[in-house]
């Protein structure tokens, strides 16, 4: 049976991690928390809102209201990347090689790891930042679609153009798919592998009742895990040409209860599913087999993470009230 | 404790109005009041003018077209970011006030707060709150369409620097807002003084209160044009079903009011037009059809819409508004002793066809048995 070892928080979680094995919870505050051999706190913000894990290095990086990007060590120990004042760094995201990149408003910066930034002018606000997987590339999600830049060349970016508002973006794990939440209900995805000069291959992956706020890679990249809807919306990316033509999993179907937060297991076919009402899930795709790993609490689960081993979630709510799931109990 | 516990939605007050209007000198006003409320402040740029205020956030103005074919279904972008990110931390503050500039479209901010699903749960339009400068109104009008949308749209009009005009050029221009707006509740201010009670804290957008106190609404016995018009005003509303053509329309509308105007009339460049229906009991039956319909096919034409309903054999009043194709409506309240059972239903937009409105609202009239 898993166990929960709940933690309470104040209010709104923004992030949740594990950085060496230490859970990590990130509140809207600006207050990081961590369960590293007892409660221990880092006020790194005035006002939190965003969150990476660099995966290179172990470390969060986060982006404030109050204009700095930070980063936090496993030992809770903060540094300052950049500051840029009043402005309100809602995107952030870390790329291969130790780079970094931010946005406020129209532009994306990117810094790399021995120091030199570049910038990148959107027509309209960044709203999505992602690194590719591989190659110095990144994407900013912004109206009408995303714009794909060559971060260590000067030559022109791509764009992609789909109508309608792009809220966030991301890569499939091994580059050749990129797919956006809208402001609609509804992601849209690329095909990137297509040949140069070929007609661009779009996905539209639609049908779902609210808009979708969290979406989760499969180990492998074979699937893509999805909110916004009262089940986790699971679509294949196995084929060449991605979902095009399928139907989506279902998993986790409850009557009204949306999900609002998905994530998928490191190197299982399972995704954690959390509701609007603080419950979680863990679902298997092959057999849609569910398992209670956190009743109902008091907030919706707003994130989630699982350790390497794939044995302990964290997860966090829109109330604070957060914890540990530990699978094996 | 229910699991998850409703808060209660932070109101939101929307300040529009050209440049040097006063928007800024308002809201300083409404900030600086010992009211113990606290605000968080949305502008679209920090201006030269400072803004004392502890939570003030900097939006780019970004306009959304919804993905639904609909050319009127906009919304405001960087409002869903924005309050989204407030409402992390809601205990920071009690209400918020979004300040616009002065070419900002006011119906894509208003929509926002309908047609959001998260902006909708957490917050609630209060009221649009128009700044109108007396000295340029007429210069305004001429330039842009933006300034007559935002009397159009307003629930209050703040008429400020009246200390920089006649009383003459006032009486003219309180009666050109009319014009654009008769449902709004107009103040004549200077430095935009203004007991904040008529300013925040309105409900426009909650069925429950809107047009309790809404002036087009209220003397609900008086004689058809008091209501329409407001004594100051000698144009009726009937000019407006000849003015498609542009500006060849005169003015011999003021023929058949017992007072007059020598000056030229302020209103030639006025192309928002207002229609008041009113009628009998209704069959709800043909009504809902009706009004989804002229919704949908004139959506785009209607700034805003508002009524009251009586239904045949319904004790209770409903209550109806809309913005372009957005239409809401519920039963407020039961009709009192003694209280007139007639509806009535006012549309400000533009291009409105009043006969085929009048001739169609007419025939959801329940039939006498």
């Amino acid at each position: 049976m898993p166990t929960v070892a709940p933690l309470d928080l104040e209010g709104h979680v923004v992030g949740v991690a594990f950085l060496k094995g230490v859970p990590f919870f990130a509140e809207a505050t600006g207050a990081i928390h961590r369960l590293d051999l007892g409660h221990k706190t880092t006020e790194v913000h005035e006002g939190l809102l965003s969150l990476v894990v660099d995966d290179a290095n172990d470390t969060l990086l986060t982006g404030g209201e109050d204009g700095k990007v930070m980063r936090t060590a496993a030992d809770g120990t903060t540094s300052l990347v950049t500051e840029a004042p009043r402005k309100w760094i809602a995107q952030v995201a870390t790329g291969p090689q130790g780079s970094v990149a931010y946005a406020y408003g129209k532009t994306t910066h990117v810094r790399l790891a021995e120091g030199t930034t570049k910038e990148f002018t959107e027509e309209r606000t960044v709203e999505g930042l992602a690194f590719a997987p591989k190659g110095l590339r990144i994407a900013a999600a912004r109206y009408n679609g995303v714009s794909l830049h060559w971060v260590g060349t000067s030559g022109q970016p791509i764009d992609l153009e789909w109508k309608g508002a792009h809220t966030g973006v991301t890569f499939s794990p091994d580059g050749r798919f990129l797919v956006t939440t809208m402001q609609e209900n509804a992601l849209h995805g690329w095909k990137l592998d297509a040949k140069p000069g070929a007609e661009a291959r779009h996905m539209r992956m639609t049908g779902y009742p609210a808009k979708v706020k969290s979406v989760s890679w499969s180990a492998k990249g074979k699937w893509l895990a999805s909110s916004g809807a009262p089940a986790a919306i699971v679509w294949p990316f196995q084929g060449k040409d991605g979902p095009m033509g399928k139907a989506p999993l279902e998993l986790g179907t409850r009557a009204d209860i949306m999900v609002t937060s998905v994530c998928c297991h490191p190197a299982e076919d399972i995704v954690a599913i959390g509701y609007q009402d603080g419950m979680i899930l863990g679902a298997r795709f092959a057999d849609s087999k569910e398992v209670l790993l956190r009743r109902p609490g008091k907030g919706a689960i707003t994130a989630m993470a699982w350790n390497k081993d794939g044995r302990q979630l964290v997860f966090g709510s829109a109330e604070g009230d957060c914890g540990v799931v530990d699978i094996a109990g | 404790m229910t699991e998850t516990s409703p808060q209660k939605p932070i109101p939101v007050t929307v300040l529009t109005g050209y440049l040097g209007a006063g928007k800024t000198t308002l809201l300083n006003r409404i900030l600086s009041e010992n009211h113990g409320r606290k605000y968080a402040v949305i502008v679209n740029e920090f201006g030269e003018i400072g803004i004392d205020n502890d939570l003030i956030v900097e939006s780019d103005e970004e306009i959304y077209e919804m993905n639904n074919g609909c050319v009127c279904c906009t919304v405001r972008g960087d409002l869903i970011r924005v309050v989204e990110g407030l409402m992390r931390r809601p205990g920071r503050f009690d209400a918020i006030i979004v300040e616009t500039t002065g070419l900002a479209d006011p119906v894509p901010v208003a929509q926002t707060f309908f047609m959001d699903d998260d902006v909708r749960a957490k917050t609630e339009l209060d009221a649009v709150v128009a700044l109108v400068d007396a000295k340029h109104l007429p210069l305004r009008l001429k330039d842009s369409r933006e300034a007559e949308d935002q009397i159009a749209f307003a629930d209050v009009v703040l008429l400020n620097k009246t200390d920089l005009v006649t009383p003459e050029e006032l009486e003219r221009i309180e009666a050109t807002v009319r014009v654009i707006n008769p449902s709004a509740r107009i103040y004549r201010t200077q430095r935009s003084e203004i007991d904040l009670a008529k300013v925040l804290d309105q409900g426009a957008f909650n069925l429950e209160k809107a047009l309790e106190n809404d002036p087009h609404f209220l003397d609900q016995d008086d004689h058809e044009h008091d209501h329409t018009c407001g004594p100051d005003c000698g144009h009726d509303h009937h000019h407006h079903h000849h003015d498609h053509d542009h500006h060849d329309h005169d003015h011999d509308h003021d023929h058949d009011h017992h007072h007059h105007h020598d000056a030229p009339s302020p209103i030639h460049d006025v192309t928002v037009q207002s229609i008041s229906l009113r009628g009998g009991e209704m069959n709800p039956d043909r009504f809902f059809p009706w009004i989804q319909k002229i919704t949908q096919t004139d959506g785009p034409n209607i700034l805003r819409l508002k009524g009251i309903i009586a239904f045949a054999g319904d004790a209770e009043r409903y209550v109806v508004q809309g913005v372009h194709m957005i239409i809401e409506g519920d039963h407020q309240r039961a009709w009192k002793e003694g209280e007139k059972r007639e509806s009535r239903l006012v549309f400000i937009g533009r291009d409105l066809d009043r006969e085929k409105l009048e001739r169609t609202f007419k025939a959801c009239e329940a039939q006498p048995n």
